[in-house]
């Protein structure tokens, strides 16, 4: 048949992958080193911030979004720039000030997710058809660090329930796993640890339905900058902040417990569930009190609330399960 | 800041203490100006930070962070000097420095300690007792920290001459211990998989090695001669 719809060909499926990225850092890095070098001469510094690559790509382009009742009220929202420049994205260095620094290379387009495991039939979602899906909704959460320090975080995204339903799972499907993007030669600085890359998160699967549990496209109603997780990233705000896997490639139906970064790192120091609960202690950290990012030393201590002050959404989804066993 | 003790009790040999006198006044009061300045140094940028409200994100996290690694870095300076002086006698007046840099060591662990006494803990006895059961980093780091004081109250010269230099040398072989301490302190800190303090425990690795490698030579040198 001549006439018809199109198929859906992703832009990532047009050239293999090595080969545009490779002729994409290389044309992009001598382009805007050339601009770059022009414009600096001509002493105008902010040009030359903007066109350089580290800016170039899409974060801080604005959103469209629309209010969500699920957003939480009542808290005074960390800053943008620390929330931008206070990261853990250890593929881009492991001090806090790293991937913001480092970041800039992370190939946000052309970006598609694939789809694979338990379900209907495997598929591929681009990002653009992802933006669209659904309104994105402009939704403030608390966000709790494993490390016990904490911010106030006004995503822009739509339920991953949303999401999950075009995946059409499989009814055998019990687990949802999470792959992170991971190319050495951008994220250099992964081999500094002996952590097993890429990244690696999970969520049952009710969990991953409950709709707080947010697919996340930007913040502070811009596109996430790239240490923040673009292009696509996951905010489970009833969890410790690990489980949020970043940069999300790839998304997998399982009937068991997939694989987790950290739980394989230090299983008896990060669990599965890992859910926010200052009862548990960490081998670590006291999880019964929290810093709050952006506030001056000595008032930055708060107490930490039971998943994270959301059990009210969340709770449910634990009756009868021992949280100290099941941390 | 002279301290006539230093001298007999750091080394045998009449050769540095010719050496030691040797070393000009005005040269040596720059140089102990200098580092007294480079010692408090981070503590400057500490309280300039907590004046100006620039210490970062994390202020709690960035004063941990500032103090214990200034007090590693102070250590390993200090472990660093008798090897420095055995290999190369010329710089002998090194150890007119040890002192200040061992003193600066504590002093930073003090603040290091304070800072998770009243930051972390706010100041409530239950919860650092609970820690230092609980969480093997912190035993390792206030064990560190006891191993320092005695070191410290023991560093004027009333006190070497009162101890002899003997017993006192004894007594500061504790310094080993404690660095070690502390870079364990340091691992068990970040998380597994994290390799930050590497480099740290790569430069206390050789200077700890330097000691019996040095003494091993002299023995070679001495069946020679």
């Amino acid at each position: 048949m001549l006439i018809g719809k199109p198929p859906e060909i992703p832009s990532s499926a047009i050239t293999p992958k090595d080969q545009y990225l490779n002729r994409r850092r290389f044309l992009r890095g001598a382009a805007s080193t050339a601009v770059a070098a022009g414009a600096a001469a001509l002493g105008a510094e902010r040009l030359a911030e903007v066109l350089s690559p580290r800016t170039a790509a899409l974060a801080g382009t604005r959103l469209e979004t629309v209010k969500s009742p699920l957003t939480t009220t009542g808290e005074e929202l960390t800053s943008m720039k620390d929330v931008t420049t206070y990261n853990n994205f250890y593929e881009f260095g492991v001090d806090k000030g790293q991937p913001s620094q480092n970041a800039g290379d992370l190939p946000t387009r052309p970006w598609a997710i694939r789809v694979d495991g338990m379900v209907k039939k495997p598929r591929t979602f681009d990002i653009e058809a992802l933006l669209k899906l659904r309104p994105l909704e402009d939704r403030v959460y608390r966000h709790r660090c494993v490390e016990a320090w904490s911010m106030v975080i006004p995503w822009v995204g739509y339920s991953l329930s949303e999401f999950i339903n075009q995946c059409e799972p499989l009814s055998s499907a019990k687990y949802v796993q999470f792959l992170s993007y991971y190319d050495k030669r951008v994220e250099k600085w992964a081999s500094e640890t002996t952590i097993y890359w890429p990244y690696s998160e999970g969520l049952r699967m009710d969990e991953a339905m409950n709709p707080l549990a947010l697919l996340t496209f930007g913040l502070y109603g811009e596109v996430l900058p790239n240490q923040n997780g673009a292009p696509v990233r996951l905010v489970v705000p009833w969890k410790y902040g690990f489980k949020s896997a970043k940069s999300i490639v790839a998304v997998r139906f399982l009937d068991r417990i997939p694989p987790t970064t950290w739980n394989d790192q230090a299983p008896n120091e990060y669990g599965f569930y890992s859910n926010v609960n200052p009862n548990v202690d960490h081998p670590r950290w006291s999880q019964r009190t929290e810093r709050r990012i952006g506030q001056p030393f000595y008032a930055q201590r708060r107490t930490t609330l039971m998943f994270n002050g959301y059990g009210n959404q969340v709770a449910s989804l634990y009756n009868g399960m021992d949280l100290r066993k099941f941390f | 800041m002279g301290h006539p003790g230093g001298a007999s009790v750091n080394s045998g040999n009449p050769a540095n203490s010719v050496l030691l006198e040797t070393m000009k006044r005005p040269t040596l009061l720059l140089l102990k100006t200098l580092t007294w300045l480079a010692c408090l140094w981070p503590l400057g940028l500490l309280v300039w930070g907590a004046v100006t409200n620039t210490l970062g994100a994390d202020p709690t996290a960035a004063i941990t962070f500032c103090t214990g690694l200034a007090t590693l870095r102070l250590l390993t300076i200090s472990l660093a000097i008798t090897p420095l002086r055995r290999l190369f006698p010329r710089f002998s007046w090194l150890i007119k420095f040890r002192r200040l840099l061992g003193l600066f060591a504590f002093f930073y662990a003090s603040l290091h300690l304070l800072t998770y006494v009243a930051l972390y803990a706010g100041f409530n006895v239950n919860a650092m007792a609970a820690d230092i059961a609980r969480r093997r980093f912190i035993t390792i780091g206030v064990a560190a920290w006891l191993l320092l004081l005695p070191l410290a109250a023991t560093s004027t010269n009333w006190a070497i001459r009162k101890l002899g230099g003997k017993r006192w040398n004894r007594l500061h072989k504790l310094v080993y211990v404690a660095a070690v301490f502390g870079v364990i302190h340091y691992w068990w800190q970040v998380k597994p998989g994290v390799l930050t303090p590497i480099t740290m425990t790569v430069i206390l690795g050789v200077l700890l090695l330097a000691r019996p490698l040095l003494d091993w030579r002299q023995r070679l040198r001495m069946r020679a001669a």
